[in-house]
């Protein structure tokens, strides 16, 4: 086996296999990141929808459950294809990265929304109470108490999540969009074998995939006091 | 009168709490609440600081009528009126000195070097002031009631609610939470104090209210109302809590 590896490698580590396989790293990070990153931005955004202490028009709230419930439960590779054709319906010609994005966005959103929710739901009641009548206003409470003592909550499913989503961003070769996945099938196919094709962006996959949950762990050690981790 | 409640009947989910309850509180006057377990005592505290909605009756502040369904009028009564609650209810995430300044801050926009100075010293007005970067889960109960007491004075009410604010501590730590109370009575606070504490209610409260059921039972002067109660049901509270 790693006679093959060997044997094989200059021809497969050239310049151009490089670019290629950047833009493909390129890529999968813009899905992942933009789409991590408006995911955690929007479902902040859900979970202060749903929450009772916040919200107190009741149809707004369901319809941040609908949204959650519904992006949660459809498999990523469904949801891509949901986006893709329904903007082709809409007349619009999406470029498939974006079609990409939006998919992660969805599912990212959902996701993160229960992170938050839980998180919310795990700071006692009474903290609202004491905030409430000393005036502060439903956000001020959030970001000043209820978040800060959520984050134990938060923080190491939401790790899970992110580094959920960077996999998943691998469905996206099924729509044409040149990322890391599509890049070691095309490589394959020009004849390179299986073997440093897919092991390659293994090896990518998991260093972009540890980075993260290092980071994770990080904003952890930053956002939670240590007598606090769980 | 400076705070009055006329009328006042509140619930939760369907089931009334309290029933047409009345009674009113002058300037520098302290005012307990007495009864047993569930007689809406904590209900009409709540209420007040528009934790509770009011069903039916009025609530007036120096003679004007607050409409709780106005958002407004709810922060302008929160304004004047400060509860201390029986758990404490401190930000977990922030010192004692934080707790206490954090709303003169935040919400009242006073200067920063002001509400930090007026936080210390009721921190140590309170018997704190070794405390001010303790968090509450590294003080005692006591301390924490203490803390919770500071955070209540530093928005300057009018008026002080106590709810119970004894009644989870151990007995050694009561002391020191009504010594407070005590330093406080003494330099005219107006309180209306809902307690179990009631050799502490007699000496400190110029009227004592007898609520069971939702409703008020009897009002008198503690001396009155502890020694020589005219109704059965408050006569029969009384021998008991003082039996032992």
């Amino acid at each position: 086996m790693f006679a093959t590896l060997i044997a094989e490698a200059p021809r497969f580590f050239t310049y151009w296999n490089m670019v290629f396989l950047a833009t493909a790293v390129g890529n999968t990070l813009v899905m992942a990141f933009a789409g991590c990153g408006l995911g955690l931005l929007f479902g902040l955004g859900l979970a202060v929808t749903r929450a009772e202490r916040i919200v107190h028009v009741a149809p707004l709230r369901w319809l941040a459950i609908l949204f959650v419930e519904v992006f949660r439960r459809i498999p990523v590779l469904v949801l891509l294809l949901f986006v893709f054709f329904t903007f082709q319906l809409l007349g619009f010609s999406l470029h498939a990265l974006a079609v990409g994005t939006i998919a992660i966005v969805l599912r990212a959103s959902s996701l993160f929304a229960e992170n938050f929710r839980a998180g919310i739901e795990s700071v006692h009641p009474n903290q609202w109470d004491a905030a409430e009548v000393m005036n502060l206003s439903p956000l001020q409470t959030l970001r000043l108490t209820v978040l800060p003592q959520a984050w134990p909550v938060i923080l190491p499913p939401m790790t899970i999540g992110l580094v959920g989503m960077i996999k998943a961003t691998s469905l996206a070769s099924q729509i044409s969009v040149l990322e890391l996945t599509f890049a070691a099938r095309q490589l394959n196919q020009r004849g390179f074998s299986a073997l440093i094709a897919f092991g390659t962006i293994l090896v990518i996959y998991f260093v972009i995939s540890w980075g993260v949950a290092r980071l994770g762990a990080s904003v952890e050690r930053r956002l939670v006091p240590q007598h606090r981790r769980a | 009168m400076f705070l009055s409640i006329d009328g006042l009947s509140a619930g939760y989910g369907g089931t009334r709490v309290l029933e047409d309850v009345s009674f009113s509180l002058e300037r520098g006057e302290i005012v307990s609440l007495i009864g047993p377990s569930g007689s809406g005592k904590s209900t009409v505290l709540r209420c007040l600081v528009g934790l509770v909605p009011p069903e039916a009756g009025r609530i007036a502040l120096d003679g004007s009528a607050v409409d709780y369904t106005s958002r407004a009028a709810v922060r302008g009564v929160r304004d004047r009126l400060a509860i201390v609650f029986q758990q404490y209810n401190l930000f977990q995430n922030m010192t004692a000195l934080d707790n206490v300044a954090i709303a003169p801050l935040k919400v009242k926009g006073w200067p920063k070097a002001e509400v930090m100075a007026d936080a210390k010293r009721l921190l140590d007005t309170v018997g704190l002031g070794d405390k001010h970067g303790a968090y509450p889960d590294q003080l005692s109960g006591g301390q924490q009631q203490r803390v919770a007491i500071a955070r209540a004075l530093a928005l300057k009410p009018d008026v002080l609610l106590l709810d119970e604010i004894t009644s989870a501590l151990d007995p050694e730590l009561v002391t020191e939470v009504l010594d407070t109370i005590r330093g406080l009575a003494a330099n005219g606070m107006t309180m209306l104090v809902v307690s179990h504490e009631m050799a502490f209610v007699r000496e400190v409260s110029s009227r004592v209210l007898f609520m069971d059921r939702g409703r008020v039972i009897e009002t008198g002067p503690p001396a009155e109302l502890f020694d020589a109660p005219r109704t059965e049901r408050a006569r029969d509270f009384v021998t008991k809590i003082l039996r032992h």
